[in-house]
């Protein structure tokens, strides 16, 4: 068996053999989790160390027969795009496995449910068939529902449905779409090199805007972006801390990551046509999402409607990646590699913030901000990362978060002026907003709805520290990051041509 | 090397220092003057040595770092003022309050030796948030946060500008955002850039109408407002506006415009600060008016002008707010006319600050006076509109420090509440600081100043000094509580507050309820209407087969009801039945028995 299939299908393997072994205590259970997420992430490492892109633009490529009628293989590899993100999944699954030390709820069940969740992620990430990705895009929607009803908090049970159906009717807007790239490809594939390749929409008008559209309401839903983010806020309300943390950081980037993987590059003159919406959808969400966002009382909510702001950011670079000319290469390739870092740093700061929030309900039993106040007092290592993750989220410099949207912004503005400005407004209102949340919960007199709070424990600092302290090495040494993430985003930006 | 060594010191020192927290609070005020001595000695060594460094950041925009003439006045005033805030702090404060000052002052050292944009943007933003930990640094006090987080999010609304900049600038063709590029990129987008920049800086060194927030920061610890007030934060504004001066002078109008902020700023806050009651209040109008001279240098070309302008007020004003919280810790108080006599109880304070204020006063041959007379020579260069205004302004400083002073030095027989010795570690700083507020200006010089100019200034300065003295002669203060409007620093806060913030938060709330009843209203009535549209072809289509069971067992049911009414459990009412049963049985045999 190749290496990559290894890091993809190890945790479901444990996860498997926890289920076959009833007998077995939530001790064990526990550090099986962590020992194979531990060592899913050591592979990874070692994927990353090894890291040489062949001819194809893709490492560890592996292309097996699987379902020869319909053309659609076993076709796995890690380029650019796809590296970060595997990496970015293994470090935010075992950070939850540490994290979920304190879970005492059917932990071997609950081991085997995010174990099974780590391979369908990372599966998503190295595919390069189109049915593969579509499998693992579905089955991800399954574990997390029931990581959401099954361990979730009060309301839980609406929430995971509310979560399911709305994003597998998305799921299923982006098979439409994946059908209709099939059956204009000739002859019909699901290989995705094999449709960059053909681009079989080109010059095909009506056709090409119509499987654009599918798979961009697809791939919006999971994203999420305005109109279509209303899962967000009850499904992370109500679920626990490590699986907001495994939705926010990892769940939401299979819609940007299929952006860029699949609907820019298969589809370059649909792409490039309709890029304007994906511009003005991209900074709505920006500005918008922000704004929600600030009304919020509730700290899970608040940092829940800034994912839809962040994420924004990621269509803004996209979309404006398709309006810059071919001769501002150098525009549109910062603006494609700020799209990916934005991922990356996303999943980081948004997973230690949702960590932190779990943190907080277990000892206050509330995510009500005004239930809170001065809580540094009593909790300095809890007060010190959650003052970190908010100026991290907020887009300071020297935090992974000013990488990407400098990146984002300086690249996006020559193609779309008017739109960039106003994205500005973006990181000002997410400083506003969480300025006020730490202000809040942190400063002044202490006070905690449970009476004391006992600062983070070893276990949760454990898990949120390194998340941190990733977020502020990519922050101010960024290229070992970037030396990886820039071939692959040009590669994406020639494709685009035009 | 010595150059990263130079950022990196404090930076990774401070940042050490500010984790550690409790643990380093013993050790960290010889660490940091430890630390604070190493970056003077690196300052002064990059200020001879001119060295230029460059490390790879993004694609093809590199982090670029160089000392030039104006870096290298920068770095030492920088270096200086740091380590005279150090030794001041070191009997007072521990390891956070001196990691955050390092972090603070590593992020001014990047922004002033910054060649590229991505190193200029970094630091400048840096520096923003740490000023917020300070001034937020008694964070028990809600209230002092909240003055951080005006601070912080006002220079960043400005800070937007450097990020349009820096857009411009690329979109404009400038491969790698060097700073130098500036002036040469396409003139639309050349244009935007300089607004960006100039919003920025402005912004930054709380120019009109962005001033309020210095107001605000006075909620810090005195070290930390005579560290933000002089040589970093709000002089980083003033060293933008230098740095980029080609750019404002290519476009022909941000020339103009910086010019006139600057000298309207100096003017409007300098009376501002004529009216405080608040003696660091006081201190920080002046700040915003003095700061408009270095604007106002900018603007009107005078770039040496400028520098010397922002190194004598450095020295300055770092000393009379370093004076103003030896009185605030000693006696409690910052209120000018509870700190009546405060100059003579404390004399090493008292004379330093004297100095401190007639240097401010603008009066020769102090340093101010040199600097400032060179600014408004350059200001006559461009217009006589500009220099009469900016002549005004001078007026209005020697008004000011004169009355500090005079308030400070008049003899009073009231007794302090409170009164503590002011440890040495305090006093040494202060007639270093003195000397320099005293004759830096030498080495400025008056720069093209005529010896009208600098004979009017002086004469000026030395009027409106006098008329402060004789304004505050015995118990009288006379300019107390006349003007509520300059009072309250033109309510600048309030108008920002009502008019951006509580808009914001409104529409804030609308979206949210919006969000919550039609976006998320429209996915409820879509799943709605699905399970509607079920209901409906559920009852349609299965409407026989599902009647038509109901109905078989709704008669059953009736058939059984009827058939256990009989059944009453008494023997008569069954003989009657049975003879009624028997009668109709004999009736059915007689009746078809015939047939």
């Amino acid at each position: 068996m190749d290496v990559l299939s290894i890091v993809v299908f190890l945790p479901v393997a444990v996860a498997a053999a926890l289920l076959a072994s009833p007998r077995i205590g939530d001790r064990v259970a526990r550090w099986t989790w962590i020992v194979a997420s531990a060592v899913d992430l050591l592979l990874v490492v070692v994927l990353w160390i090894g890291y040489q892109p062949g001819e194809s633009g893709f490492a560890y490529e592996v292309d097996r027969r699987w379902i020869p009628s319909v053309d659609s293989g076993y076709h796995v590899g890690v380029d650019g795009l796809s590296l970060p993100l595997v990496a970015l999944t293994a470090v935010l699954f075992l950070a939850c496995a540490v994290y979920s030390a304190r879970e005492t709820r059917r932990v071997r069940s609950y081991a085997a449910l995010f174990l099974f969740l780590e391979t369908v992620c990372l599966g998503l990430f190295v595919s390069l068939d189109l049915i593969l990705f579509f499998v693992f895009f579905d089955l991800s929607i399954v574990g997390m529902y029931f990581v959401i009803a099954g361990w979730g908090h009060r309301d839980a049970a609406r929430a995971a449905l509310k979560f399911f159906l709305y994003t597998f009717l998305g799921s299923l807007a982006l098979l439409l779409g994946f059908i209709g790239l099939y059956l204009a490809a000739s002859p019909h594939t699901f290989d995705i090199v094999e449709l960059v390749r053909q681009d079989p929409l080109a010059g095909k008008g009506a056709m090409a805007a119509l499987v654009l559209a599918a798979l961009g309401v697809g791939l919006a839903i999971k994203t999420p972006t305005i109109p279509f983010h209303t899962w967000l806020p009850p499904a992370h309300t109500e679920a626990p801390a490590a699986g907001s943390a495994i939705l926010a950081g990892v769940l939401l980037k299979m819609g940007t990551y299929g952006f860029v993987r699949i609907a820019m590059p298969a589809l370059p003159d649909a792409w490039r046509r309709y890029a304007m919406v994906f511009v003005v959808v991209g900074v709505v969400s920006v500005v918008y999402g922000a704004l929600v966002a600030l009304a919020q009382r509730d700290f899970k909510r608040m940092i829940a409607y800034t994912s839809v702001n962040h994420m924004g950011y990621v269509i803004l670079a996209v979309g404006a990646a398709g309006l810059i000319t071919s001769s501002e290469t150098q525009a549109r390739d910062l603006a494609v590699t700020g799209a990916v870092t934005q991922m990356v740093s996303h999943g980081l700061i948004t997973g230690a913030l949702f960590l932190l929030a779990g943190a907080l309900y277990d000892r206050g039993g509330s995510y009500e901000m005004a239930a809170y106040s001065g809580l540094a007092a009593q909790a300095p290592r809890f007060a010190g990362l959650t003052g970190l993750a908010a100026f991290a989220s907020l887009g300071l410099p020297g935090f992974s978060g000013f990488i990407a949207e400098f990146q984002i912004f300086t690249g996006s503005l020559g193609g779309a002026p008017v739109s960039t400005a106003v994205a500005f407004l973006g990181i000002l209102i997410t400083a506003a907003l969480f300025l006020r949340a730490v202000q809040q919960l942190l400063m002044g007199q202490f006070r905690s709805p449970n009476g004391p709070f006992p600062d983070l424990t070893a276990p949760e600092a454990a898990s949120i520290t390194p998340l941190i302290v990733l977020a502020v090495v990519v922050g101010l040494f960024p290229r070992f990051l970037l030396d990886v993430i820039e071939p692959a985003s040009r590669v994406v930006t020639s494709v685009l041509g035009g | 090397m010595v150059l990263w060594l130079l950022v990196a010191v404090p930076v990774m020192v401070g940042v050490a220092l500010a984790v550690a927290g409790r643990r380093a609070d013993r050790l960290a005020p010889a660490v940091a003057v430890g630390t604070g001595t190493v970056v003077l000695a690196l300052a002064l060594w990059a200020a001879m040595a001119r060295p230029a460094v460059s490390a790879p950041l993004l694609d093809r925009l590199p982090v670029g770092l160089a000392v030039d003439g104006l870096s290298a006045v920068m770095v030492v005033t920088v270096a200086a003022v740091l380590m005279a805030v150090l030794v001041f702090s070191a009997s007072e404060f521990g390891a956070r309050f001196f990691g955050l000052v390092l972090l603070f002052a590593g992020a001014m050292l990047v922004t002033v030796t910054a060649t590229t944009m991505t190193a200029l943007l970094m630091s400048w933003e840096v520096m923003g948030a740490t000023s917020y930990a300070l001034i937020g640094f008694w964070w028990r006090d809600e209230n002092r946060v909240a003055s951080g987080g005006v601070a912080f999010l006002t220079t960043r609304t400005a800070d937007l500008g450097l990020y349009l900049a820096a857009g411009a600038l690329l979109a404009g063709g400038s491969g790698g955002l060097a700073l130098a590029d500036l002036p040469g990129i396409g003139s639309g987008w050349r244009d935007v850039a300089a607004a960006g920049l100039v919003v920025a800086a402005l912004g930054k060194s709380a120019q009109l109408p962005f001033s309020f927030w210095l107001s605000r920061a006075m909620a810090g610890p005195s070290p930390v407002s005579a560290l933000l007030h002089s040589a970093t934060m709000v002089a980083a504004g003033a060293y933008l506006l230098l740095r980029v001066q080609p750019l404002l002078s290519a476009t022909g109008w941000a020339a103009v415009v910086v010019a006139w902020v600057g000298a309207v700023t100096a003017l409007v806050l300098g009376a501002v600060a004529v009216v405080q009651r608040d003696l660091k209040q006081l201190l920080a109008a002046s700040t915003c008016s003095q700061v408009g001279f270095m604007v106002l240098a900018a603007g009107a070309g005078g770039v040496a002008a400028g520098t010397g302008q922002l190194v004598a007020h450095a020295a300055t004003k770092s000393l009379l707010f370093l004076c103003a919280g030896v009185w605030l810790t000693a006696l409690g108080t910052k209120d000018l006319h509870e700190l009546r006599g405060a100059g003579r109880r404390y004399p090493v304070v008292g004379i330093s600050f004297g100095i401190g204020a007639l240097a401010l006063a603008g009066v020769p041959p102090l340093s101010i006076w040199f600097t400032k007379d060179a600014v408004l020579s350059s200001a006559l260069h461009s217009s006589a509109a500009l220099y009469a205004v900016g002549l005004a302004a001078a007026a209005m400083s020697g008004l000011y420090a004169g009355r500090a002073l005079f308030l400070l030095w008049s003899p009073s027989d009231r007794e302090f509440d409170v009164e503590r010795r002011v440890p040495r570690l305090q006093q040494w700083p202060l007639p270093v600081l003195a000397a320099g507020a005293a004759v830096l200006g030498v080495v400025f010089g008056l720069g093209d100043s005529r010896w009208w100019e600098a004979v009017l200034s002086a004469a000026l300065a030395l009027v409106a000094v006098g008329l402060a003295a004789v304004a505050t002669r015995g118990a009288a203060d006379v300019v107390d509580g006349r003007s509520p409007v300059l009072s309250a620093w033109l309510h600048l806060d309030a108008l920002a507050h009502k008019g951006v913030v509580a808009l914001t938060v409104a529409l804030a709330g609308w979206l949210a309820r919006f969000d919550d009843r039609v976006v998320d209203g429209g996915v409820r009535v879509a799943s709605g209407l699905g399970g509607a549209v079920a209901r409906v072809a559920d009852a349609r289509v299965d409407w026989s087969v599902d009647r038509f069971v109901q109905w078989v067992a709704g008669v059953t049911r009736g058939l059984g009801r009827s058939a256990r009414r009989p059944q009453t459990g008494q023997l008569h009412h069954y003989y009657a039945q049975a003879v009624v049963a028997l009668a109709v049985l004999a009736l059915l045999v007689v009746v078809f028995g015939r047939g």
